[in-house]
């Protein structure tokens, strides 16, 4: 829904960090998108083709590297994979809404030349 | 502008705490630049890569906290209320502001994509109050919200009302520098919202049952809805009344007024 003002500050972060190393062109954009992030990897390539037009990022490759969501459990000492923000532990059923990763709406790198 | 549902343009930013990123992050993906041969994309010979590791949400966040800082030392109390459209957010925050009157002042800032209709009204009941109209955006922001709150006087204030755009999705994303989210959910509805969606209702610390009054006619499943809210949002106050008939509304000011306190108090 709100993907279309994430990929625009994407672009402008990617941009700013190829004027910073005095380049050219945005040539890559690789992002990190978290399963509860609450972005949806689809709409953000739909906005992407968007967004980069006529700016430095224009006909820059985007690749969204998603990352799972995990959880953790206090009664087991360990981590468990969760697909919702309250899940319980598939070993002993104890509910979880301690998220451990996949909030993540990351910049990793960017390609430039 | 956004295809997907109109939201575009604006600050950019958003929030729910930045993702801490992990040295060890247990995903698989191999970062040294090499990738498949299914991968879609060519790099460009001679390219360099810069690794970022930024959010994206960061400006807003930033901006979010620059909010809370001057909130905080106006000692206003400051909520983001959000919830679907038609849930009685603006009834609920006339109501909460017409009986605050006298102990703390209430000011308000609305979001709406169009027509300045809940301004209107809540300026008929003597409520200070700045509209944000965001044309096709479906959601505030950090920004946004800093440049109405420069409109209203501040220092004559004691509690401030964000009154978001009526959408359980997008709004969850974007923090305001509020002191508390607070999350509503009306009779007329159905149990299951908090279930389908979760990700605003787990960032609230405020829910709120709403237009109780309508709860029989409704055909209302009370104890399925809080348990449906207590398992997504189950750090959340919960507050069950009707802004019609007033019923349940003292608790719900008692509570702002001891969380102004708790404020001030900082």
């Amino acid at each position: 829904m709100h993907e279309v003002s994430i990929m625009e500050e994407a672009v402008r972060m990617a941009i700013e960090a190829a004027r910073a190393a005095g380049a050219q062109r945005v040539t890559g954009l690789r992002l990190r998108v978290g399963s509860l992030s609450g972005a949806v990897a689809e709409a953000m390539r739909f906005a992407w083709d968007a967004v980069r037009r006529d700016t430095m990022a224009e006909g820059a490759w985007l690749e969204i590297e998603t990352v799972p969501a995990a959880c953790w459990c206090a009664t087991c000492q360990s981590e468990f994979a969760c697909e919702d923000f309250p899940d319980e532990c598939p070993r002993c059923h104890t509910p979880s809404d301690d998220v451990r990763r996949g909030r993540d709406l990351h910049i990793a790198e960017v390609e430039v030349n | 502008m956004c295809k997907e549902c109109g939201c575009g343009l604006s600050g950019a930013g958003v929030t729910i705490g930045g993702p801490a990123v992990e040295p060890d992050h247990g995903h698989s993906h191999d970062h040294g630049g090499h990738h498949g041969a299914d991968h879609g994309h060519d790099h460009s010979i001679g390219g360099r890569v810069i690794s970022l590791e930024r959010s994206l949400l960061e400006k807003n966040d930033r901006l979010a906290e620059r909010n809370r800082g001057f909130f905080r030392a106006k000692r206003l109390l400051a909520l983001n209320v959000v919830s679907s459209p038609g849930s009685g957010k603006t009834t609920l925050i006339k109501e909460t502001a017409g009986m605050l009157a006298g102990r703390l002042r209430a000011g308000v800032i609305v979001g709406d994509l169009a027509t300045d209709n809940d301004a209107a009204q809540l300026r008929a009941a003597g409520v200070p109050v700045v509209q944000i109209t965001t044309g096709t955006l479906c959601h505030l922001d950090a920004e946004m919200v800093s440049k109405a709150a420069a409109q209203l006087d501040l220092d004559r204030l004691e509690v401030l009302i964000i009154e978001n755009v009526g959408n359980l999705v997008c709004p969850a994303d974007f923090d305001l520098g509020e002191d508390l989210r607070v999350v509503l959910l009306s009779v007329t509805e159905g149990e299951d919202k908090p279930l389908k969606y979760p990700p605003l209702f787990h960032s609230a610390s405020v829910a709120v049952v709403t237009k109780g009054d309508l709860a029989v006619a409704a055909g209302f499943q009370r104890e399925q809805a809080l348990a449906n809210l207590h398992r997504i949002s189950h750090h959340a106050r919960i507050f069950e009344l009707s802004a019609k008939t007033g019923d349940g509304m003292a608790r719900w000011v008692e509570f702002l007024v001891e969380q102004h306190r708790q404020v001030s108090a900082r």
